[in-house]
């Protein structure tokens, strides 16, 4: 898993794509630029977060969950 | 017949979707799907930790940034696993200081290897040889190129069939022998001899109607 660690937890680029889902970026495009990651990675850790129940999607856009938005407050506090 | 195909998988061609695929990479899981929209190039190497392909890991990494500007990404492939790749990378950048930048499949089942036909029994039945597929933004396969297994493959000529693929794409043109960017490109060949006559009107530079190049 390259955005999710065996422990559930974000990784380093996967931290990066759950802050832009915060920021209401919720394309896959939109992620990538502000993540700063290329596209391949970002719809690949996309598919990584929504089946660890960190993001969900809904048609071609993201957002981030509840427990996205948990781990996200532990992850920074 | 159906053995050597077992052995070998499918047959890739020009022209042709690449096949798909879902594979475990050194970046996680991923699919052909996931690069729609750039172009690719996908290469399988012999195995890790050997002398030719290390060379050849660090060519593709120095090439990287140029395949980014022309909006190319990079995608090794070897028979090997993702701890191997792993531990082969780690040891690249510890003893030569050059940090792999893109994914590599561990393909140990060889399904990417079958599917686009890597694994050339001639040279070698358990490895892949040194293929690079280059696969457009609409994930068709535009070149494809083999070296055996003796041959480090050129990086030049990697980035002058992107340039030329691009270029030709942009302009509806084709490129002459060695063409480099920059240099004259070739007119499409007239199908009727009106547009022969008329292209000797057009200030082309021509060897004759069937031959003309002009400046982009």
């Amino acid at each position: 898993m390259a955005c999710v660690s065996p422990d559930g937890k974000p990784t380093e680029s996967g931290t990066k794509m759950l802050r832009a889902l915060k920021a209401g970026l919720g394309s896959p495009e939109e992620i990538a630029n502000e993540a700063g990651l290329p596209l391949f990675r970002v719809r690949s850790g996309l598919r990584e977060l929504t089946e660890a129940g960190l993001a969900s999607q809904k048609g071609d856009k993201y957002e981030l969950s509840s427990k996205g938005s948990e781990m996200l407050g532990a992850s920074s506090a | 017949m159906e053995e050597v195909k077992e052995q070998t998988g499918h047959m890739t061609r020009i022209g042709e979707p690449a096949p798909a695929f879902e594979a475990v990479t050194t970046h996680g899981v991923l699919k052909l799907g996931d690069f729609k929209g750039s172009w690719l190039i996908l290469f399988s190497h012999p195995a890790d930790f050997t002398p030719v392909c290390t060379t050849e890991f660090i060519a593709f990494s120095e090439i990287h940034p140029e395949l980014q500007k022309r909006g190319v990404e990079l995608l090794g492939l070897s028979v090997d696993s993702v701890s191997s790749h792993i531990a082969w990378v780690r040891n690249v950048e510890e003893k030569t200081g050059v940090k792999i930048p893109f994914p590599i499949i561990a393909d140990l089942n060889k399904e990417v290897s079958l599917a686009y036909g890597m694994i050339h029994p001639g040279q070698s039945k358990t490895e892949t040889v040194r293929c690079v597929f280059i696969i457009d933004p609409n994930q068709i396969i535009r070149t494809i190129l083999y070296y055996p297994l003796t041959t480090g493959r050129n990086m030049d000529e990697i980035l002058r069939i992107v340039d030329a693929l691009q270029t030709t794409d942009k302009n509806a043109v084709a490129t002459p022998a060695n063409w480099r960017p920059g240099d004259m490109v070739v007119v499409p060949p007239p199908n009727t001899q009106e547009m022969a006559e008329e292209r000797l009107k057009q200030g082309y530079e021509c060897t004759d109607w069937y031959l003309c190049k002009k400046k982009l």
